[in-house]
């Protein structure tokens, strides 16, 4: 009757049940939260603090104001599998001044990111670094002797493969917005919150 | 209450505790004027800056006029739900002001904090597809957690239990969910809990949690944990389901509801159906409580499971009984037997030591028709010793039963079985305990053999106020069984070597 191998009837006992699945320990990959909080001081704080207590590593992390007033949006990207992540989501909701998270990562959404890229360009150099911008739908905002500042906007990996190549004529200076991200479609997370 | 500076830095350990139990509370510190924030003035800390992490939620009052809102926000968010601590810290200018502004009605406190709606009903679904998977059950097991005494569903467990005949196995702060008298009520679980319950979990083809939280203690290593087991989870915070052990059927609800909706859906099943689980469950009962690590089985010598024990007999079992922390704490969580809910109250998150004695007088003011022991070790009463002041000036009747093994014992129990006899630290040549409390005036008694316990408690028993019991127990008496740290529920060290 027993599976327990101590009381099983000598040859019975069952071999050993494999291991409890760890929560956490599944496939590693990039998670896309967006976080709708009540615009007050200190929320901010207490996502961060949240995060990091709960031994999570942001990847990137983009506020604003919405059109709506005391609501603000956070898009927060993170590293972890499924359910590590969806561990986060339901601590930020334990955050009273939370109202909505939502893991988009797997929706139709729109990305965007922007980035300003300081490079090294001289005369010798500076046309073929345009070029480059130019293919990525990137512009210059800003010329000197030395360097140009390039303005660039797409996905984190668009803007990773443009950095990539940026870099053999040398980054002076690197800032990313962070991902910001909307789901496709009529749908609208902040009309579905019941305040 | 706190005030500024030092005076809130000294709650906080409190408040962690709080947080770490489910206990409702709300702390209130003062803080320097407005103007003064951020300017390193006198006796300012950024103390909101310090709850933060540790709260359900905190404020930081400037103005007068939000006094009335955040005040009641933060009684609604700290008994709502989970309960918890929140946190309100004023600048000194908004407690001096004037204000017209006023106590805001429920609707208004509801209305103002739409980021914080507790889920209270379990799914239908959900509840249905525990049902089924309770139906299909052959050697089921519940383990009552804290949630079931917070939401107040003793009696609901009890129906439930009864109803489906499935035995009960408790965490430590679930002590009391059920009579340790009914014959579903089958014991308290985890590191130090009774071998008997840990094989039924290790043994049990489904688990049933209400208002748990698989905290390490209660799992041991996860990897091993309930080999066998489907797992319902049932919890009002959703974040408890799923974040130490994978379940099968998560239930978002309060245990008060989700046991009513389950004990509706159940078969009722007829003990003698399930014949062979029981009397499985009564051997390994009978082969526990007959094991050597139960008490010393030496009648010349003051075993702390002895003192707890006679504690309990002689106070019906239905006393308040709050606990400090170490041995002390496992001690009375196994042997004194709890039959009344809310009879037992530990500091089992955090584990904070020199919480019985202050803990106790609040539970003697909240509940003053139960006789109130506040059971410690010799570590735990010096870290708060002081507030035999408080306990003396208000008369609090509290009964301390101070178990003195003069060693941090649960320490000194690791460093003997874990640390190869390495002991640091843990030897304290207290003082006098009878001279102690009688400077404050509190009556003391002190044992040193068996056979004094009964007539000391029964002299505390008769004192009109507080007093305290010095028992100077045996030294080096473990707590056995013990489960290693990092070892599973099937891994438990059950007495000492041959050598001894």
């Amino acid at each position: 009757v027993s599976p327990d191998p101590a009381t099983a009837p000598a040859g019975t006992a069952p071999a050993a049940p494999p291991d409890r699945a760890i929560p956490g320990s599944g496939e590693f990959k990039r998670h896309i939260l967006i976080v709708l909080v009540m615009d007050k001081p200190g929320v901010l704080n207490r996502v961060a603090s949240l995060m990091r207590a709960r031994n999570f590593n942001i990847d990137s992390l983009a506020v604003s104001r919405t059109d709506k007033d005391h609501i603000s949006r956070m898009t927060l990207t993170l590293h972890g599998d499924d359910v590590a992540v969806e561990q986060a989501a339901k601590q930020l909701y334990r955050l009273i001044d939370v109202l909505k998270v939502q893991d988009v990562t797997q929706d139709q959404v729109v990305e965007h990111e922007l980035a300003l890229i300081k490079v090294r360009a001289t005369d010798g150099n500076r046309a073929e670094v345009i070029k480059i911008v130019e293919l990525y739908k990137g512009a210059i905002v800003d010329i000197s002797a030395e360097s140009v500042i390039v303005e660039a906007h797409g996905t984190e990996t668009e803007i990773d493969a443009l950095v990539a190549l940026l870099r053999s004529y040398g980054i002076k200076e690197l800032v990313r917005t962070g991902a910001t991200v909307m789901l496709r479609g009529a749908g609208s997370i902040e009309e579905a919150l019941r305040l | 209450m706190g005030t500024s500076g030092p005076g809130a830095t000294n709650l906080v350990t409190a408040i962690g505790t709080a947080q770490l139990d489910s206990v409702p509370m709300v702390a209130l510190t003062g803080n320097v004027a407005a103007p003064l924030l951020g300017k390193d003035a006198f006796q300012e800390i950024d103390i909101t800056g310090i709850t933060l992490p540790m709260t359900k939620h905190n404020y930081l009052v400037r103005n007068a006029d939000d006094i009335p809102r955040v005040v009641a926000e933060a009684f609604y968010i700290a008994k709502t739900g989970r309960p918890g601590p929140v946190h309100v810290d004023f600048t000194k200018d908004a407690l001096q002001a004037e204000t017209r502004a006023e106590h805001p009605s429920l609707d208004e406190i509801i209305a103002g904090l739409p980021g914080f709606r507790p889920t209270f009903e379990g799914h239908p679904k959900q509840l249905r597809t525990a049902a089924r998977e309770i139906a299909a059950a052959r050697r089921p097991l519940i383990l009552a957690g804290h949630g079931v005494l917070i939401a107040e569903a003793w009696d609901d467990l009890r129906a439930f239990a009864e109803k489906a005949q499935i035995p009960v196995a408790w965490s430590l702060l679930g002590i009391g969910a059920m009579d340790e008298e009914h014959p579903l009520a089958y014991g308290y679980m985890g590191m130090h809990g009774w071998k008997h319950v840990n094989r039924a979990i290790q043994s049990a083809d489904l688990i049933i949690a209400i208002g748990m939280r698989f905290d390490d203690r209660v799992t041991g290593s996860v990897k091993t944990y309930a080999p066998y087991a489907r797992i319902i989870h049932a919890d009002i915070d959703p974040a408890e389901i799923g974040k130490n052990v994978a379940v099968e059927v998560p239930i978002v609800g309060d245990a008060k509801n989700v046991l009513v909706g389950l004990t509706r859906l159940v078969h009722a099943v007829d003990p003698k159906d399930s014949a062979v689980y029981f009397d499985q469950l009564k051997t390994w009962r009978e082969e526990s409580l007959a094991s050597s690590w139960h008490g010393s089985g030496r009648s010349d010598i003051l075993t702390a499971d002895h003192v707890v024990e006679r504690i309990g007999e002689l106070t019906d079992h239905i006393a308040t009984y709050v606990a400090d922390v170490g041995q002390n704490q496992m001690w009375l969580a196994r042997y004194t037997k709890f039959r009344r809910p809310h009879s037992h109250i530990s500091s089992g998150g955090l584990g904070t030591m020199g919480f019985a004695v202050p803990a106790a007088m609040g539970a003697a003011l909240g509940n003053p028709g139960a006789e109130t022991w506040a059971v410690c070790g010799d570590g735990g009463f010096q870290m708060t010793s002081q507030e035999l002041m408080t306990l003396a000036a208000d008369r609090i009747p509290v009964k301390i039963a101070l178990l003195d093994n003069k060693k941090l014992g649960m320490i000194r129990q690791w460093q003997e079985l874990v640390y190869a006899g390495n002991y640091h630290s843990s030897h304290l040549p207290g003082p006098d305990f009878i001279k102690l409390a009688e400077a404050y005036g509190i009556p003391a008694f002190k044992v040193s053999e068996p056979n004094e316990v009964d007539a000391a408690i029964r002299a505390a028993q008769s004192v009109d106020g507080p007093a305290l019991i010095w028992f100077e127990i045996e030294q080096e008496q473990n707590v056995y069984p013990m489960m290693p740290a990092g070892k599973g529920l099937s891994d438990l060290i059950e007495q000492r070597g041959p050598e001894e």
